[in-house]
């Protein structure tokens, strides 16, 4: 049967084009990748090969003719053993169903589609159940040593587990946060790896990917920069790209914010970045019971997680449940003070100055409740908008940047949800919208301060 | 250093060489009916075919075994087919429909079967390059023998991620072979205006990385590299293959091609081509008569009408995939 010759879409965006050229004639025979015609687009002009072979019996569309849409008819290709006679009776008229075809938008869809939900505003409803039960042994332990048991624990749990980064094994960590491990799990599953982040973020992504549940350590998420794409492109996206077939369980962590006197390049707040990205999880701990129990959490989420701790709160001391296997869910605040006045949100160091402008404040009469979000990817907005209808007015607080802050997606989902119950705007408690500088009094004045937080509370309160 | 031709000609089966015909046809074909459907506009944004190619990854499917692992970057229709993979899902992937791989959700760049060990189809110029020495690392961990193709192209070859994972492969021993496909042109700059060596395999060397170039357009020159690199992969690391080979289509359906001569192009198809190779060895050993061969290209072309039929019927996702498969709930099992 003789068949048609369609004006092709020669990119994403082509409707219609010039027939430029015919670089075969009527009666030519052709085979599949011959030329057989120029055509101009407003980009470029293309080479336009055949695909099958036959005949050339008629040329539908002169050369030269412009503005010739997209799937229109432009020649007729005869296959072995018919003549120019055949042509008639094939359709040399632009095709109707053809032209549907070239239409996917418009292909049977399976489903009218999911139901954006419009009906009123649900009430929120948190999980206000305790971390622990009454009367559970604690122990006093740094964050430092919390991270190292909830790792150890994991890996004595499943052998596919194994920490990978630069200097994890033999220098027992850079912030000594591997201590010990390399003894207890040899260096099959701790490994040093060279100064690559790039290469060994892609490398964990991979080995996820094959089945292994990777660690994988940057000395400081500064330097993860260099692994953005493999984070984001590699691991955060393939679950979907494959239709679920393959995704990478995982856990990327390490120092994150401000350490001291480290400057520009060393000090940057990561939290807003990672929480933009569907497929990842964000965690960001305060006290040493929460990175014990969100780490052991993320090590067996099946997703990619962003675990980002704080230099500065490895060394503090908190109590740890002393249980077998502690863990805390992803998604669930914690409501480190109760109050009526006014609501503080933070997360990670940030809950310093939260708990200590708390702290101030009621010794003034002022009784703020302090919310940790604990993970910002689920984010538990439901304990925010509760606690603000409640208390009807809000400060967050963090050490990035103000432009596209976690307190400015917390503010809009406030303002959205709980727009009524608000009785002043909120504000924001952020880093200084500067790079880090490195002069001791510089810095100091660069991150927030639990002044700015005191400051920011008496204003919502109209104190 | 020329690049590697194959030695043992005469020894090769009919039955082979008729199985190189058929799995390099259908690549072929597959990729004409794909850009007549860009065409068309069934399939949308970016397609990159890999006309002109096929004898690579048919050549290293040969000298795979099962459970070995693949993953390349988005010029990556081919090694679907070469593996096994399901033509019709390939295509429907191509058109966004539900039948696809990725249930529409991936396209043309970003594919991936479990079931054939294809690790995808990877959208980033070189990114597939640590994920690939990724897979050999969970292998070797593992200790389950397995070798992993980590596919890249002459342009992916300048990016550093290359180089960091060459490291560290070669410091772990890792069973990857680097198969680099070289087909001259990174996009629109061929490799002399980009590429400061004019042997890429060569840079293996500094990492103690043994490798060789091998000639792509002859298939069982590829087999027979690519059994020497999965055996040294597999007992002692890391082995690079630059496979100098030819691509006859731009370098995605909207490229113009205005950087090299029509004349460039024609030459390698006539000379070169490694499907036209494989037929005379067939015609010229009597291994088959013409008529075999209409047989298997008309065998061929079913195939391909159907996958495009398939990816033409199959349905668009349904809306609410647009929600599924952010997060996962549970690990996927290891196939």
């Amino acid at each position: 049967m003789a068949t048609e010759i369609l004006m092709p879409a020669l990119s994403p965006t082509m409707e219609e084009g010039t027939l430029a050229k015919w670089l075969v004639k009527e009666g030519d025979e052709v085979s599949s990748g011959d030329i057989l015609a120029e055509i101009e687009t407003d980009k470029a002009t293309m080479e336009f090969e055949a695909v099958d072979e036959g005949t050339i019996g008629k040329i539908l569309i002169e050369e030269g003719t412009e503005g010739v849409k997209v799937n229109t008819a432009i020649a007729v290709l005869l296959e072995e053993g018919e003549s120019a006679d055949d042509i008639d009776t094939a359709k040399s008229a632009p095709s109707e169903d053809k032209n549907d075809e070239a239409k996917p938008a418009q292909a049977k869809s399976s489903n009218e589609g999911r139901e954006t939900p419009a009906e009123g505003k649900k009430q929120p409803e948190p999980d206000t159940s305790p971390d622990w039960p009454e009367g559970t042994p604690m122990k006093q332990q740094t964050v430092r040593e919390a991270l190292r048991d909830a790792m150890a624990e994991e890996m004595r749990r499943d052998e596919d587990v194994f920490l990978m980064g630069e200097e994890v094994a033999e220098y027992q960590g850079a912030y000594k946060i591997s201590q010990g491990l390399l003894d207890e799990f040899g260096a099959k599953r701790v490994i040093d790896t060279p100064i690559t982040e790039h290469g060994f973020a892609g490398v964990g992504v991979g080995a996820a990917f094959g089945g292994l549940r990777p660690i994988v350590e940057f000395m400081t998420f500064n330097f993860a920069m260099q692994a953005m794409d493999q984070i984001i492109n590699s691991a955060a996206k393939t679950l979907y790209m494959s239709g679920g077939q393959m995704g990478a369980p995982m856990v990327f962590r390490g120092p994150n914010g401000a350490a001291a006197r480290v400057a520009a390049q060393h000090s940057q707040d990561y939290a807003a970045w990672f929480m933009q990205i569907p497929g990842l999880k964000v965690a960001m701990p305060y006290s040493a019971s929460d990175y014990k129990g969100l780490m052991k959490t993320a090590i067996r989420d099946p997703n990619p997680v962003i675990f980002l701790e704080n230099e500065i709160l490895y060394g503090r001391s908190f109590d740890v449940p002393d249980v077998e296997d502690y863990t805390v869910p992803f998604g669930k605040a914690r409501i480190w003070r109760e109050g009526n006045d006014v609501t503080i949100v933070s997360f990670g160091i940030g809950m310093t100055y939260a708990l200590e402008a708390a702290e101030k404040l009621a010794e003034e009469g002022i009784e703020a409740e302090v919310i940790d979000l604990r993970t910002l990817r689920p984010m538990d907005t439901d304990s925010v908008l509760k606690s603000v209808m409640k208390t009807n007015r809000c400060v967050t607080v963090e050490e990035g940047w103000p432009q596209g802050s976690v307190g400015g997606y917390i503010s809009s989902v406030i303002m959205q949800e709980a727009f009524d119950y608000l009785d002043a705007p909120v504000i924001n408690c952020t880093g200084k919208d500067v790079p880090m500088p490195y002069a001791a009094n510089l810095e100091k004045h660069a991150l927030v301060t639990t002044d700015e937080v005191i400051e920011a509370v008496k204003q919502v309160t109209y104190r | 250093m020329a690049a590697k031709k194959s030695s043992k000609k005469s020894n090769v089966s009919a039955e082979e060489l008729t199985s190189y015909y058929r799995d390099m046809l259908l690549i072929r074909r597959f990729e004409e009916k794909a850009g007549q459907l860009y065409g068309m506009g069934l399939i949308g944004g970016f397609c990159h075919l890999y006309i002109g190619q096929e004898a690579v990854v048919v050549g290293l499917e040969a000298a795979a075994e099962e459970g070995d692992k693949r993953i390349t970057s988005y010029r990556d229709h081919g090694h679907m087919l070469a593996c096994g993979m399901d033509p019709n899902g390939v295509m429907a992937e191509l058109t966004g429909r539900e039948g696809g791989y990725s249930k529409g959700k991936g396209g043309s760049m970003h594919m991936f079967s479990k079931e054939k060990h294809f690790y995808g189809g990877h959208g980033i110029v070189a990114a597939q390059v640590p994920l690939g020495a990724g897979l050999a690392f969970a292998d070797k961990y593992k200790d389950n023998g397995r070798v992993t193709f980590t596919y890249f192209g002459d342009g992916a070859a300048n990016q550093g991620q290359v180089y960091e994972t060459f490291n560290m492969a070669a410091l772990w021993k890792l069973p990857v072979v680097f198969v680099i496909e070289n087909n001259q042109y990174a996009m629109g700059t061929s490799q002399q205006r980009s590429t400061s060596s004019a042997e890429i395999w060569e840079r293996g060397k500094a990492f103690g990385i043994p490798g060789e170039a091998v000639d792509g357009m002859d298939v069982l020159a590829v087999k027979e590299a690519g059994q020497k690199a999965v055996a040294h992969a597999r007992k002692d690391g890391p082995y690079i293959l630059e496979i100098k080979t030819y691509r006859y289509r731009g370098h995605s359906m909207s490229d113009p091609a205005k950087y090299r001569t029509r004349e460039e192009v024609q030459k390698m198809r006539d000379e070169r081509d490694p499907i036209e190779a494989v037929r005379t060895l067939l015609l010229e050993g009597n291994h088959a008569s013409e008529d075999d061969l209409k047989a298997i290209d008309k065998e061929i072309k079913k195939i391909v009408n159907e996958s495009a039929d398939f990816a033409k019927e199959s349905p668009e996702p349904h809306l609410d995939e647009l929600w599924t498969d952010i997060y996962a709930t549970e690990v996927p099992q290891e196939a």
